[in-house]
């Protein structure tokens, strides 16, 4: 089985706790002051042992624990729930298998104990190589201890990525490149560069909605996205996607997942899904998050999904658009004739193809749909434009 | 015992008031310039003669009518018949005839001068004349009243009585050796007032045995009586049950009521000549009621009808739409019960490709449109937008017909047209002369002939002739802000002229704005379309493609402006736990989009249209 096929899927696992909540982030994310790493090892097997028979598909490809604060979790439990996953799939080399970390001296020290366990990626919320920014970000390590933290990792795992946030209030071009060039004379084969938006119900939003500070606006927020494409693309790290840089090869399987559109499974609390069953459907999953109740449902049921839905097509198709022209390569043409039965000129107004592909913002080959460099730039645009000009389902179909 | 003001279909309770003579009757106006003390003077006139205990004593007696006339009736000349007990022991009779200052209302102000013998001219005795003081001033003089000016605010440090006294006689020509200098406010001299216009004002004439002739004032609708009509009666009598004629409708009416307002409504047996009060009659509408109709006895008809009036007729003309769609019923239903109280508006079904469907509506001037719009916000709660206002043009075709345009979406093919008309005025503005130099280049700026331009004191009188046109525009805007509100206007209609007129399109995405178009003097054009185009790029907010917006005159753009596309748009992360939240945003997006008005690619938030029409920030 190929790694690209589209029966690939991953396994996302959610840890759900942090030592501090930090304020720009949305996640399901609860700082809790103790938590009973066994019992939250037995749920965790136990959630996916329940949910494994859902998978209809055998070619695991990703295994990625993400949080909150997976760092925290003990390298037992990491190596507990991927012994699970290797008596219910077959776990190669091949498979990617990561987890997220906070760059902190304490957490570092527990990197070797990780790989022990299986994992064989990491990837490290570092978000500012400056002290100032680090404190604004309410983050609990300093630039020095997070470029540490990176040269560990880099000892411990032969694959390493780390985060930035860009666009901070009153970051200037010139700040953000340097800021860039060191970041890239640290890295290994990817980064993640972040624009930091202003979530809903973060403490940041609060504090923006009041003025509290300013953040970039749309010129200076584009001259900064244009700028990290052009620096990480002299690097070698060309963005295979809007946030994210690797040398060719080195992408983040789990996250292509995601963005192909393709099956996942996820454990722990408030952890999303998607599952294709035999007959092609697709449907969305969801486990409860606050963390007490999904512990106490998985010891009860087994499982703690809440949400369970089927997508239909029209929603699939957006799905695959939205997470597809997200990628550089954009959503093949069989992608789409599989999801709607149509082609690419079929299911679009002809007249926006022309308009859109005439500003440059979007691409049609033999073989794929893709945005252009300037049309991910204004996904968001391009994205309501082809959906506003979705001729499928005709309505006489949909009658 | 003294009545409460004025109360929707509430009588005084007290023995119907007996005809008075004609000798002790005195008919006035007061005439002023606003903010000069017109509604202070007659709060205190009232009070003096006891028309009001002091406890119902509110300040601007007949401007809280104002409010009451906003919940339902509407009293745009009042009357208000005082009792005074003069020096000479006898009582009289005194009707005061409050009418409002402002130009827009020029035709009622005209109306309610024509019910009186004569006046009081109010002049704020620091500030002097000013152009309303001089407009009205006029209309008062063309209806041969007698005048006694009276000098206000004499209590205050800055009052000049003296100067004040030579601008009189010097800019209007009116003797005023003997003006009373009076304090509204404090009260000083208001009996000074009272007997002056006892002594100094004719009684007014008429026979009362001779047939009934009686003057229709005004109408409004009174939601407990009905129609209400002012009248004031020149010969003979009118009472209950008497059947009456309008002379020129034909229709016949039995009067159901007779009285005065004292200022409550008082009932009375009749009113004879020389009286100015109000009937009702099984009348339907107000605008059954032609103002400046004769009423006349059905059975003992007059032979000679009374001059009456021109009509009046909406010079400004706007489009009001319902911000939403959904209260385009309840909007024609709001215009609908406001027509039943002011039959000077004029509407009519009008749909935009820009704002959907509204209103072409009529006004007598812009503070018409203005009041009209508030109520419509305040008392039927309605959100509008407004067009850019419009002047009747009269676009003379190469058949010879000629068309009233009211409508600059409604203009003919320029091929068929052989000229167009546009309405002239003639506008008086007073103004220190600090500021004199630059309100003379607004007027040269705005196609301005001048007619006149005098000195008095400090202040000068500027006399133009100016195209109505450049008036709704922006001017009063522009003179406010130009002369920091220190000048005043006033204006009259005076003729249609020819002019260079053209229609100016605005296109966003080369697609035309119906909304925005507009019929300029091709002099304006440029510098207009530059303006347009300049603000509505700071009001469209960036899209995905670039957007043209261009000001053309038929197929020749005149000018353009570009909105660049938006330099980013894109969410930073999304990832598995994202998708299905961002894709029922999308979801959402994609029906909010709905609620914009769609050019071509382009979604113009109506809030856009909403800044484009706003006037006067140009």
């Amino acid at each position: 089985m190929s790694t690209t096929g589209d029966d690939a899927f991953g396994l996302y696992v959610h840890w759900p706790f942090c030592l501090s909540k930090c304020p720009y982030c949305d996640f399901n994310s609860h700082v809790s002051g103790s938590v009973d790493h066994g019992q939250w090892r037995r749920a965790m097997v136990q959630e996916l042992e329940t949910m494994a028979p859902w998978v209809c598909s055998q070619n695991l490809v990703s295994i990625f624990f993400g949080g909150g604060t997976p760092s925290l979790m003990e390298p037992d439990t990491v190596a507990e729930i991927l012994s699970a996953a290797r008596q219910l799939w077959s776990v190669g080399p091949e498979v990617e298998i990561t987890l997220e970390a906070n760059p902190t001296s304490v957490e570092a020290g527990r990197f070797r104990g990780f790989r022990d366990a299986g994992v064989n990626r990491v990837s490290l919320g570092v978000q500012a190589l400056d002290d100032d920014a680090l404190k604004f970000l309410g983050r609990d390590h300093s630039a020095s201890e997070a470029i540490a933290a990176v040269e560990i990792a880099h000892a411990c795992f032969s694959r390493v990525s780390f985060d930035l946030i860009y666009a901070r209030p009153g970051q200037t071009v010139t700040d953000w490149t340097r800021e860039l060039r060191q970041a890239l004379a640290l890295a290994g084969e990817h980064l993640s560069l972040y624009q930091l938006t202003i979530e809903p119900g973060t403490a940041f939003h609060a504090i923006h909605q009041r003025g509290g500070f300013a953040i970039p606006d749309n010129d200076e927020g584009g001259a900064l996205y244009e700028a990290t494409g052009e620096t990480l693309a002299r690097a070698g790290l060309p963005a295979y996607e809007i946030s994210n840089h690797a040398r060719p090869g080195a992408e983040c399987r789990h996250n292509l997942v995601y963005w192909r559109a393709q099956d996942y499974l996820g454990i722990g609390p408030g952890a999303h899904g998607r599952l294709t069953n035999t007959a092609g459907q697709c449907r969305a999953l969801r486990t409860h998050r606050a963390p007490a109740t999904w512990l106490e449902r998985v010891e009860r049921d087994g499982h703690a999904i809440t949400e369970e839905a089927a997508i239909v097509p029209e929603e699939r198709l957006t799905e695959v658009l939205m997470m597809g022209l997200r990628l550089r390569e954009g959503v093949s043409r069989d992608r789409l004739r599989r999801e709607t039965g149509w082609t690419v000129e079929a299911l679009f107004d002809p007249t926006m193809l022309t308009d859109l592909i005439g500003a440059g913002y979007i691409d049609i080959t033999d073989t794929v749909l893709r945005a252009t460099p300037s049309g991910r730039q204004r996904l968001n645009a391009v994205l309501a434009a082809l959906l506003e000009a979705l001729q499928w389902p005709s309505d006489a179909a949909a009658e | 015992m003294p009545d409460g003001p004025y109360v929707p279909g509430k009588f005084a309770r007290r023995p119907a008031l007996p005809m008075t003579d004609l000798s002790h009757i005195r008919n006035f106006s007061i005439i002023a310039h606003i903010d000069h003390g017109k509604s202070t003077l007659a709060d205190r006139l009232i009070q003096y003669c006891g028309g009001l205990a002091d406890r119902d004593m509110k300040e601007q007696v007949l401007d809280t009518m104002d409010i009451e006339r906003e919940r339902g009736i509407t009293i745009k000349a009042q009357a208000v018949r005082l009792n005074y007990i003069a020096d000479d022991g006898e009582t009289y009779e005194l009707n005061l005839m409050d009418t409002p200052g402002h130009v827009d209302f020029a035709y009622e102000v005209s109306r309610s001068l024509a019910a009186c013998e004569g006046s009081l001219l109010v002049v704020d005795a620091s500030q002097g004349v000013e152009a309303q003081t001089l407009a009205n001033v006029y209309q008062a003089i063309d209806a041969n009243h007698e005048i006694i000016p009276v000098l206000n605010k004499v209590d205050l440090p800055a009052a000049e009585p003296d100067r004040v006294r030579a601008q009189i006689e010097e800019v209007i020509g009116l003797d005023a050796s003997d003006a009373v200098e009076i304090s509204a406010k404090t009260g000083l001299n208001i009996k000074e007032v009272l007997e002056a216009l006892v002594t100094r004002l004719p009684a007014p004439k008429g026979d009362p045995d001779a047939p009934l002739k009686a003057l229709l004032v005004d109408s409004w609708y009174d939601s407990y009586l009905g129609v209400m009509t002012l009248v004031r009666v020149y010969d003979g009598t009118i009472k209950k049950g008497q059947r009456v004629r309008m002379m020129q409708t034909g229709a016949v009416h039995p009067i159901d009521r007779v009285g005065v307002f004292t200022p409550k409504l008082t009932e009375a047996k009749e009113l004879g000549p020389g009286a100015i009060g109000f009937v009702t009659a099984a009348i339907k509408t107000v605008a059954d009621c032609r103002v400046g109709d004769t009423l006349t006895d059905d059975r003992k008809p007059t032979a000679q009808a009374l001059v009456g009036f021109k009509p009046s007729v909406p010079v400004v003309f706007s489009g009001l739409f319902p911000v939403d769609a959904a209260d385009y019923e309840h909007l024609r239903d709001s215009l609908n019960k406001l027509r039943l109280n002011d039959a000077s508006f004029s509407f009519e079904a009008e749909s935009s490709a820009a704002l959907g469907f509204g209103f072409r509506c009529g006004f007598l001037g812009l503070l018409h449109l203005e009041i009209i719009q508030e109520r419509l916000e305040r008392e039927f709660d309605l959100d509008l937008i407004t067009t850019a206002p419009s002047v009747v043009y009269r676009v003379k075709m190469n058949s010879g017909e000629t068309k009233e345009l009211h409508n600059p979406s409604d203009m003919p093919d320029v091929v068929r047209i052989a000229s167009i008309e546009e309405p002239w005025i003639t506008a008086t503005i007073f103004v220190p002369d600090d500021y004199l130099g630059p309100i003379l280049s607004l007027c040269t700026d705005r196609r301005g002939e001048q007619v006149e331009l005098t000195y008095v004191g400090s202040r000068a009188m500027v006399v133009y002739r100016l195209p109505l046109n450049e008036v709704v525009f922006d001017f009063y805007d522009r003179l406010k802000s130009i002369s920091r509100g220190y000048a005043s206007f006033d204006y009259q209609i005076d003729e249609y002229r020819e002019g260079d007129l053209v229609r100016m399109s605005l296109l966003v995405n080369a697609e035309p704005v119906d909304a925005l178009s507009m019929i300029v003097h091709a002099s304006q054009a440029e510098p207009r379309g530059r303006a347009l185009c300049g603000r509505l790029k700071d009001l469209i907010p960036r899209q995905l493609f670039k957007i043209p917006i261009q000001a053309a005159i038929g197929g020749k753009v005149i000018a353009r402006e570009t909105i660049s596309a938006m330099r980013k748009d894109v969410t930073a992360k999304c990832y598995g736990g994202d998708i299905s939240r961002k894709r029922k945003l999308l979801d959402k997006q994609k029906k909010g989009k709905k609620k914009m008005r769609q050019f071509g690619r382009v979604d113009i938030p109506q809030s856009a249209f909403i800044e484009a029409l706003k006037m006067g920030d140009a």
